[in-house]
């Protein structure tokens, strides 16, 4: 009855002179969200209504894309970035002001380390009181400047739809991020003509994709010289979609590859110039590489912290050629040779037609003379409790390596970086830079409704899991195929094998109590099972894979499994520790 | 080694502006000495002149950053290039009437001028470069300085050239300082 009687006083206090003449019909604010929404080809939003947002709640039954009602706003956030993640298309959030707005903020913060396309949408108090500390009032574009790539809020009707338009190719151009929309509850309820702009321009926002050809030469001519190349994968070759264009370069050039955290599915870890993961946690055969190289090729990659070790220790007698969309990365952490600023695409493809094709066989050999033999016949041990690298390998096993997995953060999250073989792009979903626990179940919400294809696997331990299980009523909603496997030490594993290491073994607030994760899935209605010895693990993954909707898997582990090899904080990659169990 | 950078920097002049390149500034650790901000020759854009303090290279870095915020047309680091640098203070000196000829022969000495007067005070305009006015602040301290504000240098180049943004659909943009190669377009 309000509505209806809204609609008419809209008609009348048309704003557009003529707007009845042409018959262009005249939309709430929330009806123009919905239309740029889907004109943006939205499928799926991940949100939580509340107060500021019931009048753009009120018109989503006839929106044409699906929305998705999370446990908890944080949850959204990263739901979104799973199925981004997944399907390279931009994901959208939508949440309520206030503590709506504030629970986002984490997720924002994680999209914003990994380069993540994200818009997501709050509702603000309406604009008479924004100022006043209102009811559910923040300032949500104030909290958000520093983990957003840019966001606004929106002050007039007409301004709406161009935001949106914006938004969007803000947030998935150049190096992606999260965008942020702030609108007043005042405008969901105004009305105006709907009109989507076709093209953007902003004269600050020009990001460079083809690079300058000669920087490119240059690194073709390092390429040329090198004796012992390496390259070094960043995620930035995903989110280009360049994943085939490396291949060829990687063969052409004969390059061995190793991989950033996110750089794992730029290039098969089967393949045999493929190394897999670099850095902290990473493979002894990797950081040697790293420390022996004469050219590291970094390729879409930022020189984290974690990947580097120690940077004065980093790579030390490599000439080094940075490949990277933005430019601030060139230089910041490590010294730089030759940069090239571009899109990973643009760059590979002037690169490859540069290079002469070429071996490495007496570089590979050495590489290959490093691995760490002990480590792998350890691997074939059977202990008593489930080894977390045979869950990870059977997983991968089991699913033919095409799964996709997503996890929280912590050891079984290096686990899964080390063990499970990333052969494709894109099916390697983790929290990297923020390191966010409770990130592996809404990801992989957001990965399954993405790409219902493909089977979906949430590694998790189980201090994150307590963080977001909640998330498990979500998943029965949505009726998803999800596989979670829980690998549960009863510690918050990663912190207590620091205090092992480096804290004389003060176990200081790690030991970590939980419910019967079993009985928590049944709570749920869904599929339980608990997993106490190496024997079950196989049984239980292939029983998991043939239940319909979502499955909890509790993997109870050896309390104390530490994750080696690691690099000791402060330490260079060359002072990484091995396991000294199987020291010979 | 650390030195004194002045940046221009121009940007569109939007709501939040200002706050977005101080926060930038600020959460990466950049030490910010004085901001100005005012309009440019340009119908909506601001002009903003920043004095960092840090190493080449950490103000280069200060200057990519900034150039990844949408408002940011250009950033140039004027110190290496021939520029003035200028500054306006506010002075309000002690004077008594024995010491009020002195006070004014010092002022004139630094070319600043009188603006306003009491029984028991002096109003001080000066401009010019910091040190010029660094100068007469010391020539002053013994009178007893009662209050002082200063607006931080703005900038400009000698000569025809400028560092002006041409209106074109895409505007060639650099950053003035000494870097290893890579242009700092915005991402």
């Amino acid at each position: 009855m309000a509505a209806a009687k809204a609609a008419v006083l809209g008609q009348q206090n048309a704003e557009v002179p003529g707007a009845q003449r042409e018959a262009r019909p005249l939309l709430t604010g929330s009806e123009i969200v919905c239309r740029a929404l889907e004109d943006e080809g939205v499928d799926t939003v991940f949100g939580y209504p509340g107060g500021a947002v019931i009048p753009l709640y009120d018109a989503l039954p006839r929106a044409g894309f699906h929305h998705v009602l999370v446990r908890f706003e944080q949850w959204a956030a990263l739901a979104a970035e799973g199925y981004a993640r997944a399907t390279g298309k931009p994901g959208v959030c939508l949440v309520t002001s206030g503590p709506g707005a504030t629970n986002l903020v984490t997720g924002l913060a994680d999209a914003m380390l990994d380069s993540i396309p994200i818009v997501a949408i709050t509702g603000q108090v309406i604009q008479p009181l924004i100022g006043r500390d209102a009811f559910q009032e923040v300032d949500i574009t104030g909290i958000t400047l520093p983990v957003t790539k840019h966001n606004y809020m929106v002050n007039r009707i007409e301004d709406l739809a161009p935001t949106f338009k914006e938004a969007f190719h803000i947030a998935t151009t150049g190096r992606p991020g999260p965008v942020l929309i702030d609108i007043p509850k005042t405008l969901f309820l105004q009305k105006h003509v709907y009109s989507y702009p076709e093209t953007v321009f902003r004269r600050g926002y020009q990001p460079t994709s083809v690079p300058n050809m000669r920087q490119v030469r240059l690194a073709a001519e390092a390429i040329a010289k090198a004796r012992k190349p390496l390259i070094m994968a960043g995620h930035g070759i995903m989110l280009s979609g360049a994943t085939e264009l490396f291949r060829e370069f990687v063969e052409k050039t004969g390059i061995p590859v190793v991989h950033t955290l996110l750089g794992l599915g730029t290039f098969p870890e089967s393949h045999p110039l493929g190394l897999g993961l670099m850095g902290m946690h990473g493979h002894k055969q990797v950081n040697d590489a790293l420390d022996e190289c004469d050219l590291l090729l970094n390729i879409g990659a930022r020189f984290d912290d974690r990947a580097t070790g120690q940077v004065s220790g980093f790579a030390p007698n490599a000439f080094v050629v940075h490949v990277d969309i933005d430019p601030a990365e060139i230089g910041k952490n490590v010294r730089t040779d030759v940069p090239v600023v571009g899109d990973a695409r643009e760059v590979l493809k002037l690169l490859i037609s540069e290079v002469q094709g070429g071996r490495h066989d007496d570089w590979m050999a050495w590489i290959d003379s490093r691995r760490n033999r002990v480590l792998d016949e350890a691997l074939e041990e059977r202990p008593e409790w489930p080894e977390p690298y045979s869950i990870i390998k059977a997983i991968a096993k089991a699913t033919g390596g095409e799964a996709i997995v997503t996890t929280d953060v912590g050891q079984h999250q290096m686990w899964a970086a080390q063990h499970f073989g990333y052969d494709f792009p894109n099916r390697w979903i983790t929290s990297g830079g923020l390191g966010t626990m409770g990130f592996g179940l809404p990801s992989a919400i957001g990965a399954k409704i993405g790409r219902p294809d493909l089977e979906v696997w949430a590694v998790i331990g189980d201090g994150g899991f307590q963080m977001s299980c909640n998330e498990l009523a979500t998943a029965v909603q949505e009726n998803l195929d999800i596989n979670i496997a829980v690998i549960n030490n009863g510690y918050l594993g990663m912190v207590r094998q620091w205090q092992d290491l480096f804290h004389a073994k003060n176990y200081s607030e790690v030991k970590i109590g939980a419910p019967s994760f079993e009985k928590l899935a049944e709570a749920y209605g869904i599929a339980g099972m608990t997993v106490r010895c190496d024997a079950e693990i196989e049984p239980a993954i292939e029983r998991a894979r043939t239940i319909r909707g979502p499955v909890l898997i509790d993997f109870v582990i050896e309390p104390e499994a530490n994750v080696w090899p690691i690099v000791p904080p402060g330490a260079a990659n060359s002072g990484m520790l091995h396991q000294q169990r199987y020291e010979g | 080694m650390k030195n004194r950078h002045i940046l221009s920097v121009l940007v569109e002049d939007h709501p939040g502006v200002l706050n977005r390149v101080v926060s930038l500034l600020r959460r990466r650790s950049f030490n910010i000495d004085s901001i100005t901000v005012g309009h440019s020759e340009q119908p909506g854009v601001s002009r903003m002149t920043i004095v960092v303090i840090g190493r080449g290279e950490e103000v280069e870095q200060a200057g990519k950053q900034l150039y990844k915020l949408m408002e940011v047309l250009k950033v140039t680091d004027v110190t290496p290039l021939n520029c003035v640098a200028h500054e306006l203070a506010l002075i309000k000196v002690a004077a008594k009437s024995q010491t009020r000829s002195e006070i004014l022969q010092i002022a004139q000495i630094y070319n600043a001028r009188v603006v306003d007067a009491s029984p028991s005070t002096l109003l001080i305009e000066a401009t010019g470069p910091e040190q010029q006015v660094d100068g007469l602040l010391s020539m002053l301290k013994a009178f007893g300085i009662r209050e002082l504000v200063r607006t931080g240098p703005v900038a400009m180049m000698r000569g025809s050239s400028t560092v002006g943004i041409k209106e074109s659909t895409r505007p060639e943009r650099e950053l003035a300082v000494a870097g290893n190669g890579a242009s700092p377009h915005a991402n």
